[in-house]
C-alpha cells in the first residue's frame, strides 16, 4: 500500500467520534464572522452597522487577488464591525451579527435532491467557485479558485481529492465522506473540469475502510475518478507528502507549488463545498466541525453556521469538562490552544478537542542528546534540532539557508522528541522572522 | 654530534629566512591605521554593546575619526560613556562635542499581575520572541509586556531585571547606559530609549495597546483607553494620540503633570518627582520636595467629570 517516502510519525489515532452522525447545530444568537478566514489578504467588510442580511448575503469582498468573499451565515442585522480574539490569541476584524429567524437568499438550492449534470464551461466554474468564496477547508484554508488558475507554463494533469485526515481525533472528513460520498464526487468531478483534467484520485488512509469501501463502490458512476488507499502515516494530509504518496511526484522547495509537478490537492471538505457551490448556488458559510477529547461526555460532529462561538459547540457536546486543560482550535497536532472559547468557528475550523489537566501538560525540556529521530521524522527532509539551535541563537541567515521555509509545522519532530524539547516554538519563531527578513528583501528590489 | 650541529644549523636557517620574509612583508603590506583611532578607543569603555551602532567600540572610533575629518562629531554618541567619554573623544580629535542629553530605556507598560489578570497560560519556552510569534500571550492585553525576558537577558550592563513581583522588567537609573539592546531585543517594543529629564524627571505613558478603550478596559486596568483628556489638558502640544494611544513628546513636555493628574486610568506615570502637595491646584513646575508623603484628598480637578475622580498617584 502507498504512502509518503520521508519521514512521518505515527500519533495514537483516537477518533472518538467517527461513529456519530453529523447532527446540525443550532443557531448561535449572535455570529461574530472574521474577515480574514483564509491565507492572504483580509477581506473587506461591504455591509454597515444596521444593515439587514440574509443567509448566504455577501458581507465581505476579497481584499487581494490572493483572498476570498465572505456571506453571512445567519440572518438578522448587523451589530457592529469590531476586533475580537481569533485562535492565534491575536484581535482581528470581525462583523457581528444579532440573528433574527432564518431567511436564506431566494437563489440557494435548499433542496436535498442530488444534482449530478454540469454544462458549464471550466472558466464558468472558477468564477462560480470565486464568488461562493471556498478557500482549503483542511486547514489551510487557501482561497481555492486560485489554485484553480495555474501561473503561466504550469498545468495540472490530475486533482488529488484529500481524505486522508490524518490528524488524530479529527472526523469531520470522515463523516462527510460517509454521509455525501455522491456530493463529493459530483464536486470532484466538477474540479476536474475546471482544472481541465480527466483523472482524479480520492486518497484516503486506510483506518476508514468504510469509506474508502462506500466510495469505491459509487465511483464507478463517475470516469476518471480513482480512489486510493494509503497505509496510515502522519502528515499524510500535508499536500506535499500526499502527491508524493499518490502520484510519487516530489515538490520542490519553495517557491514551486504543486501545480508545477502537475498536481492539485484539495480537501473532501472542499470538494463538498464545490458541489453545493456550483449545483446549488450555495456560497460557503457553513461546515462540519469535529469537538472532541477523552473527558468530553458526547465527542460529535457539528454542521456549524461559519460565526458559531466555540463555546456553543462545547456546550451541544456534552459541556466543558472539569479536567479541561487546554481546549485546542483544530487537531493536537497542528491546531492551535485558544485563550477564549469565544472564538469563532472559521472556514477553516476543522475540530475542537478538549485536553485534559494531564494530556495538556508538556514534559520538561530537556538538552539535546543527539539521537537525530526528528530528523528521520521529519517529513520535509530538515533538520529540526539544528533549525530549532539556529533560531534559538537567532542565525537568520544560517536558517534560511537550512530551509526553514520548507517546514510545514506538522509537530512529527516535537512528537517523536525523546528530550521533549519545543522544537516547533523555536521553529516557527524562526520561520516568522525569515519570512518576514525576505518579504522585506522582496520588497527592496 | 653531526647530525644535531646539521638539525640546529638547518632549523636555524629557516627560522632566520622566514624572519626576514615575515619582517619584509610586514613593511610592504602595512596597513596605515590613524593613530588617533587607537586614541579614541583607549577613552570608549570597551564594552562592545553595540549601542553607538556600530560594531563595537573599534568601529566607533573608526567612525569618529572619518567624521571628524568631515568636520563635525554631530549625530556621534557612545551611549554608556556619555557626554563625558564624548568630550574627552573630542579633545583627542580637536573637535567641539555635540551635545547630547542623557537618555534612558523605560518600560512602557504597567500590566502587572495585579492590573492584568491572567486569563490563559502560556506554556511554551521562556522567550518573548517565541510567545510573540505562537500566541497573543497571557492576558486579554495583545500589545503588553510578555514577561519572559528577553529584555533581561539582552542588557550587557546589568540594568534590567523581573520584579517577581509584578512581573514586569525594572531599569535600574543608575546602570542603564541606554544602548537599546533591551529595545531591540522586546518583540512588542514596549521599551523605548527616552530623555531622561532634568534631574531624572520625565512623564511616561505606561501603555502602548492599540485597542479601543472597551477592549483596554476589559484586558487590564490600568491601560490608555485614547480618551483624550491629556491631550486636550496639556498646554504645549507634547501630547499626541494615535492609534489609540497616547504618547508623550519627551522633547515638548516641560513637566507640568497636568496630563498625569488628567489622565482618569492612572496611565501617566511622572518619574522622580517629589510627593504632591496636599492641594488642589499645585503649582505647574515641581513642588518642592518638602512636602509630605500622604495621599492627596479626592478633589475634582478642572476638566474631569466628577464621578471619575481618584487618588492622585505617588510616584518614586
Amino acid at each position: 500500500m502507498k504512502t509518503f517516502k520521508i519521514g512521518g510519525v505515527h500519533p495514537a489515532a483516537n477518533k472518538l467520534s467517527a461513529d456519530k452522525a453529523i447532527e446540525v447545530l443550532a443557531l448561535p444568537k449572535q455570529a461574530i464572522i472574521p474577515l480574514s478566514q483564509h491565507i492572504g489578504a483580509p477581506a473587506k467588510a461591504i455591509v454597515d452597522k444596521g444593515a439587514v442580511v440574509k443567509v448566504g448575503t455577501k458581507i465581505a469582498e476579497a481584499g487581494g487577488f490572493v483572498s476570498a468573499d465572505i456571506f453571512s451565515s445567519v440572518s438578522g442585522k448587523v451589530m457592529k464591525i469590531d476586533t475580537i480574539p481569533d485562535a492565534s490569541g491575536y484581535r482581528k476584524p470581525a462583523i457581528f451579527i444579532n440573528v433574527e429567524g432564518d431567511e436564506w437568499e431566494e437563489t440557494i438550492d435548499r433542496s436535498d435532491a442530488l444534482v449530478k449534470e454540469c454544462d458549464l464551461t471550466p472558466e464558468e466554474i472558477v468564477a462560480k467557485i470565486k464568488a461562493a468564496g471556498i478557500v482549503g477547508m483542511g486547514g489551510a484554508t487557501f482561497p481555492t479558485h486560485v489554485k484553480l488558475m495555474p501561473p503561466p507554463g504550469a498545468k495540472a494533469d490530475c486533482v488529488i481529492i484529500n481524505g486522508v485526515e490524518c490528524e488524530p481525533y479529527l472526523t469531520a472528513d470522515h463523516r462527510l465522506m460517509l454521509e455525501k460520498p455522491e456530493e463529493i464526487l459530483v464536486g470532484t468531478t466538477i474540479l476536474m473540469k475546471a482544472a481541465k483534467v480527466d483523472k482524479a484520485y480520492i486518497a484516503i488512509e486506510n483506518n476508514k475502510p468504510d469509506a474508502i469501501k462506500l466510495l469505491s463502490e459509487k465511483a464507478k458512476d463517475f470516469k476518471g475518478i480513482e480512489i486510493v488507499p494509503l497505509k496510515v502515516k502522519y502528515p499524510q494530509g500535508g499536500e506535499k507528502q500526499l502527491i508524493d504518496a499518490v502520484v510519487n511526484r516530489q515538490v520542490p522547495a519553495p517557491p514551486a507549488i504543486p501545480i508545477n509537478v502537475g498536481a492539485i490537492v484539495q480537501n473532501v471538505g472542499t470538494a463538498f463545498a464545490v458541489y453545493e457551490a456550483v449545483q446549488k448556488n450555495k456560497p460557503l458559510f457553513e461546515r462540519v466541525v469535529t469537538v472532541t477529547g477523552k473527558s468530553v461526555a458526547k465527542p460529535s460532529n457539528f454542521l456549524t453556521r461559519i460565526g458559531t462561538p466555540m463555546s456553543q459547540l462545547i456546550e451541544a457536546a456534552g459541556g466543558q469538562p472539569e479536567d479541561t486543560g487546554k481546549i485546542i482550535s483544530g487537531g493536537p497536532m497542528m491546531g492551535k490552544a485558544v485563550g477564549s472559547v469565544e472564538v469563532p468557528i472559521t472556514k477553516g475550523s476543522s475540530g475542537i478537542l478538549i485536553m485534559n489537566d494531564k494530556e495538556s501538560k508538556r514534559a520538561e525540556e530537556q538538552p539535546c542528546i543527539r539521537c537525530a529521530k526528528c530528523v528521520s521524522a521529519c517529513p520535509m527532509g530538515l533538520e529540526p534540532y539544528l533549525l530549532a539551535t539556529l533560531s534559538a541563537h537567532k542565525d537568520w541567515e544560517s536558517v534560511e539557508k537550512e530551509c526553514v521555509m520548507s517546514c510545514i509545522e506538522c509537530g512529527s519532530c516535537q512528537f517523536t522528541c525523546p528530550s521533549h524539547r519545543y522544537l516547533l516554538d523555536y521553529i516557527r519563531m524562526g520561520k516568522t522572522t525569515v519570512g518576514g527578513i525576505i518579504r522585506a528583501r522582496n520588497a527592496k528590489k | 654530534m653531526n647530525v644535531i650541529l646539521i638539525a640546529v644549523i638547518s632549523l636555524g636557517a629557516i627560522g632566520l629566512i622566514a624572519a626576514i620574509v615575515l619582517y619584509l612583508a610586514s613593511k610592504k603590506f602595512a596597513v596605515y591605521e590613524d593613530p588617533r583611532i587607537n586614541q579614541v578607543a583607549a577613552v570608549l569603555p570597551q564594552a562592545n554593546c553595540g549601542g553607538c551602532g556600530y560594531p563595537g567600540c573599534n568601529g566607533f572610533a573608526g567612525a569618529c575619526v572619518k567624521a571628524a575629518d568631515a568636520g563635525s562629531l554631530e549625530g556621534k554618541l557612545c551611549p554608556v560613556g556619555g557626554a563625558a567619554v564624548m568630550e574627552k573623544v573630542a579633545g583627542i580629535l580637536g573637535m567641539q562635542a555635540a551635545e547630547t542629553e542623557p537618555r534612558i530605556a523605560v518600560v512602557r507598560c504597567n500590566g502587572s499581575c495585579e492590573n492584568r489578570p491572567r486569563i490563559a497560560e502560556y506554556d511554551g519556552v521562556r522567550s518573548c520572541a517565541i510567545a510573540n510569534a505562537t500566541s497573543g500571550g497571557e492576558t486579554g492585553c495583545t500589545y503588553g509586556c510578555l514577561g519572559c525576558g528577553d529584555c533581561v537577558a539582552a542588557c550587557k550592563f546589568g540594568a534590567i531585571h523581573m520584579n517577581p513581583e509584578t512581573g514586569l522588567p525594572e531599569v535600574d537609573e543608575e546602570k542603564c547606559t541606554a544602548c537599546g539592546a533591551c529595545a531591540k531585543a522586546c518583540p512588542r517594543m514596549i521599551i523605548e530609549i527616552r530623555l531622561k529629564g532634568k534631574k531624572g524627571r520625565r512623564m511616561i505613558v505606561k501603555c502602548v495597546n492599540k485597542d479601543k478603550g472597551a477592549v483596554v478596559n476589559k484586558a487590564c486596568a490600568v491601560g490608555c483607553i485614547a480618551c483624550g483628556k491629556c491631550e486636550k489638558v496639556c498646554a504645549f502640544g507634547a501630547i499626541t494620540i494615535a492609534n489609540n494611544v497616547s504618547y508623550i513628546d519627551a522633547e515638548k513636555c516641560k513637566l507640568c503633570r497636568k496630563c498625569e493628574e488628567a489622565c482618569p486610568k492612572h496611565t501617566i506615570h511622572a518619574i522622580n518627582f517629589p510627593p504632591r502637595k496636599p492641594k488642589p491646584e499645585v503649582a505647574p513646575e515641581a513642588a518642592p520636595a518638602t512636602a509630605k508623603p500622604v495621599e492627596a484628598p479626592a478633589t475634582p480637578k478642572v476638566e474631569t467629570p466628577a464621578k471619575e475622580e481618584v487618588k492622585v498617584n505617588e510616584s518614586k
